[in-house]
């Protein structure tokens, strides 16, 4: 008993001691899922920092340059900017349903909801790409002004975060059908959760303030 | 969790090869493999600073040329800042040291902690790949000139992205531990002070990060895309470049600060023999710092061509920051008064620690004056002024936490006395480098200059002196810790009353049998033990 | 957590997210001068609130979690307002 070794060494009379009595480790499910939750909601805050930047250059220059945002925002395709708008909320409300029916152990609906919500994402990443083509076939690059530097980069970083979105969710789905997840083993399904909906949440800032403004 | 560690054998023993350590859990391990690589490439960053001063030795070119200074300075800021001393104590001995100290087997999330080391480890490669094409903007990648410049920018700036995620991956695992891991009666005001300052730092880098993670990716962008974003040819803002930038690097001074006053407020205690003074001061001051550091970023902007308003708002706000770094100070120096001060190698970093850091931490604020910093901005000042608050602050408290934890991390004893000398050396040293620098900043000496005017050539001369005596210092530092002199330490040399040292050294891979459950705080010992005894 | 009521309070949620978009692109149809992003941030705002609440569930979680979601949200604030502050109160000679 090493502490007990370490009790005696120190020679402490005992009310001092930082005493320890036995206990059962406490690494238990119920922690590992709130810390799991914990540390989602951390990274949470790191990515909307990572925006961030992104945000405040919006603010400045936009500020700084208002015919320059009200111009360029008006040249995009504010159809297909709403269109990708539903399809990320509904690929939302889809994702929480997966999340809630694992609780119950309806692995059924869990697939149908990760599918949708996986197509839903492609089918937003065929609007991008249709959206950045026409774009740039049109001679408007990153380089063209100042809105399209942050129509691009803003665009550009949320679209990685599609794709990063659509792997995580594409492994979730594969364990799923591989039967790891149920009723007692859910906090992976609920994690990746909670990271698409911060996909769609950028979104819903994202689109008022390029298309909309 | 697995079952085959044994309780008898320590983690050192438990496995060896490769493989035992690049695919470990083990938050020790990890710790010492930290250890191992931030000491590596402070040898490095070292090795070019030295060459730095030797090129200062005349006036003119000794040994390198211009461009070359220019790379030699940007590697050994670069380095300096993003391999060593932002992972530095809190991925090293943050690492080793928390789980043990709140009574857990490891951190929350061991298996992303591995990860966090492998994103160290890619990122660290990407650094040594752009070796082969250096860029030359000095660390801080100002815009436009890092966009314009010949040199190759993409790549460290890239690495240092990379290296982002490590420090973002390991504060989140730091924090989540430290909130749900803490064993049974260890709550928030029996925390050790490590790991106040730890989980303050923590906060820095899951916060501060992914600013200047997106800033950098902006960087490459314009470089390889024509983004605008701080192009003034593109109607763009060079100064939002530093407006991003030093909203993560201010705070990431204090990344590299938190943990090394953490270590101080575990040392100074132990070799006083007496309780902390001022427990709570401490630690709420270290989350205090978390806050405030995020409001001061400007300070280093005061000549960029700043609006007036913004920089007296951003000086005065300086100011208030020093406020809980005093405190800290003064709660140390009364934990000595009266105590029996023993003065091992680790004490003795430590007090030095605190004379360095103070005056490290005074002349800060001299630069945090508004009218005082339009002077001495960019001059060897700043250059003293930091390495006085990196080196006599950060690497002291690193030096004094690598011999205060050494018989528990390897198990194994030092000589005290070698340990000393090398201390001494390097404590003379240092001052021989820096303090000059103080001067010739003051007279108008700029900093990342290749040449001088004549006049300088003594205090240049002295300085580059100083490095040698310093180096000498390194070295019999490391043949001290190489070279123990015993094989055997005991589970607690120094009479500490912390967790870890509840523990055989080294500890075992899984630390404890059963958690502990603590009645009460780690630092109830001291005065009342030598008055009973 | 998970009951019979949970699916249909989504599916009210999401039409509520639906009503809300179509607010957003109304809204910009008109002209409010210098309101115009205010109030499209102001309904983004509602709408981010609506999934952070009921799709990520933050209305179950403890304290800690809602500073965590809710303190890089001042960061972000304080980037802003700071930067700005500079830009637009500069002097250039
Ligand atoms: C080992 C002893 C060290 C010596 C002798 C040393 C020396 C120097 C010298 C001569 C310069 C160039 C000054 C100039 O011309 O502007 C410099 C810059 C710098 N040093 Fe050190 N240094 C040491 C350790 C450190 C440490 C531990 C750090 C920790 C982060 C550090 C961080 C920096 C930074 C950030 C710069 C600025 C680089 C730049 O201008 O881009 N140094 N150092
Ligand atoms: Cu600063």
């Amino acid at each position: 008993m090493p502490f007990m070794k370490f009790v005696k060494s120190l020679a402490l009379p005992s009310e001092m001691l930082p005493p320890i009595i036995e206990e059962e480790s406490h690494f238990d499910p119920e922690t590992e899922h709130s810390a799991a939750k914990l540390g989602m909601w951390l990274f949470l805050a790191t990515e909307l920092l990572l925006f961030g930047g992104l945000f405040a250059a919006y603010a400045i220059f936009r500020a700084k340059y208002p015919e320059m945002f009200l111009e360029g925002s008006a040249s995009l395709d504010v159809v297909l900017g709403t269109v990708n708008t539903v399809i990320l909320i509904f690929s939302s409300y889809t994702v929480a349903i997966a999340v809630s029916a694992i609780q119950e152990n309806r692995i059924r609906l869990v697939k149908w909801m990760l599918w949708i919500t996986i197509i839903c994402a492609a089918i937003f990443a065929v609007n991008k790409y249709f959206e950045y083509s026409y774009k740039i076939s049109n001679g408007i690059t990153p380089g063209t002004d100042i809105f399209y530097s942050i129509y691009y980069a803003a665009t550009g970083v949320h679209m990685l975060h599609v794709f990063i979105g659509m792997a995580v969710l594409g492994v979730l789905l594969k364990k799923v059908n591989e039967g790891r997840y149920h009723k007692g083993n859910f906090t992976a399904i609920e994690i990746g959760g909670l990271y698409w909906h911060l996909v769609d949440l950028i979104w819903i800032y994202l689109f008022p303030l390029l298309y909309l403004a | 969790m697995s079952q085959s560690h044994s309780f008898d054998k320590s983690y050192l023993e438990d496995g060896t090869g490769f493989k035992s350590w690049f695919f470990t859990h083990d938050h020790k391990r990890l710790g010492v493999m930290y250890l191992w690589a931030i000491g590596i490439f402070f040898i490095l960053a070292a090795i070019a600073s030295f060459l730095i001063r030797f090129e200062h030795l005349t006036p003119g070119q000794t040994i390198v040329d211009a461009q070359t200074y220019n790379v030699l300075f940007t590697l050994h800021g670069a380095v300096m800042v993003f391999l060593f001393i932002v992972p530095g104590v809190a991925a090293s001995f943050g690492n080793f040291l928390i789980p043990l100290m709140i009574g857990a087997r490891d951190v929350i999330f061991p298996k992303l902690n591995l990860y966090s080391f492998w994103v160290y480890c890619a990122g660290a490669i990407i650094f040594l790949i752009a070796l082969a094409a250096p860029a030359d903007t000095g660390w801080t990648f100002y815009t436009p000139y890092s966009i314009d410049t010949g040199a190759n920018v993409i790549l460290v700036t890239f690495g240092v992205f990379v290296l982002g995620f490590s420090s973002i991956l390991t504060g989140i695992n730091f924090i989540v531990s430290i909130h749900k891991l803490r064993a049974p009666g260890l709550t928030w005001d029996r925390l050790p002070l490590f790991c106040w300052a730890a989980y303050a730092t923590s906060l820095l880098q899951v916060l501060a990060t992914p600013v200047v993670g997106i800033t950098l990716l902006l960087l490459i962008g314009e470089r390889y895309f024509g983004l605008g974003f701080f192009d003034p040819a593109k109607g763009g803002d060079p100064v939002l470049f530093q407006h991003f930038f030093w909203f993560y690097s201010h705070p990431a001074v204090y990344i590299m600060i938190l943990p090394a006053m953490g270590i101080i407020s575990e040392v100074i205690p132990v070799f006083s023999r007496k309780p902390i003074f001022g427990y709570k001061a401490i630690a709420y001051s270290s989350l205090a710092i978390a806050l405030i550091s995020f409001l001061v970023w400007g300070h280093h902007m005061f000549v960029s061509g700043q609006s007036k308003l913004i920089n007296i708002i951003f000086s005065v706000i300086t100011f208030a920051v020093a406020v809980p770094t005093a405190i800290k100070v003064f709660n140390w120096l009364w934990t000595m008064y009266k105590g029996s001060i023993e003065l091992s190698a680790a004490m003795l970093y430590s007090l030095a620690f605190i004379f360095l850091f103070t005056i490290g931490g005074l002349t800060g604020l001299f630069l945090g004056a508004l009218a005082a910093d339009v002077h001495l901005h960019d001059t060897y000042f700043v250059v003293a002024h930091m390495h006085y608050v990196m080196i006599g602050g950060t690497v002291f408290g690193l030096f004094s936490a690598i011999h205060f934890w050494y018989p528990k991390m390897w198990g194994k004893m030092f000589d005290e006395f070698k340990a000393k000398i090398a201390f001494v050396l390097i404590f003379i040293g240092f001052n021989i480098v820096f303090f000059p620098q103080f001067i010739l900043g003051t007279l108008g000496m700029p900093r990342r200059y290749f040449n001088y005017s004549p006049e300088f050539a003594t205090l240049h001369q002295i300085s580059t002196y100083g490095t040698w005596i310093l180096g000498i210092g390194f070295i019999i530092m490391l043949y001290a810790l190489l070279r123990p002199i015993s094989n055997k330490a005991e589970a607690n040399p120094y009479k500490s009353a912390s967790l870890e040292w509840a523990m055989p050294s080294p500890p075992p891979t899984l630390n404890f049998e059963k958690i502990p459950t603590l009645t009460a705080s780690t630092y109830d010992y001291g005065t009342k033990l030598e008055q009973e005894a | 957590m998970v009951n019979s009521n949970t699916y249909k309070q989504y599916f009210n949620i999401w039409l509520l997210l639906m009503f809300l978009t179509v607010i957003t692109v109304g809204a910009a149809q008109f002209d409010f001068g210098s309101l115009n992003i205010p109030i499209a941030m102001l309904i983004a705002s509602i709408k981010a609130g609506v999934v952070a609440l009921h799709f990520m569930h933050l209305k179950y979680e403890d304290g800690m979690t809602w500073i965590f979601a809710t303190y890089p949200i001042f960061l972000l604030f304080l980037l802003i307002a700071f930067s700005a502050t500079d830009i637009f109160t500069r002097v250039v000679n």
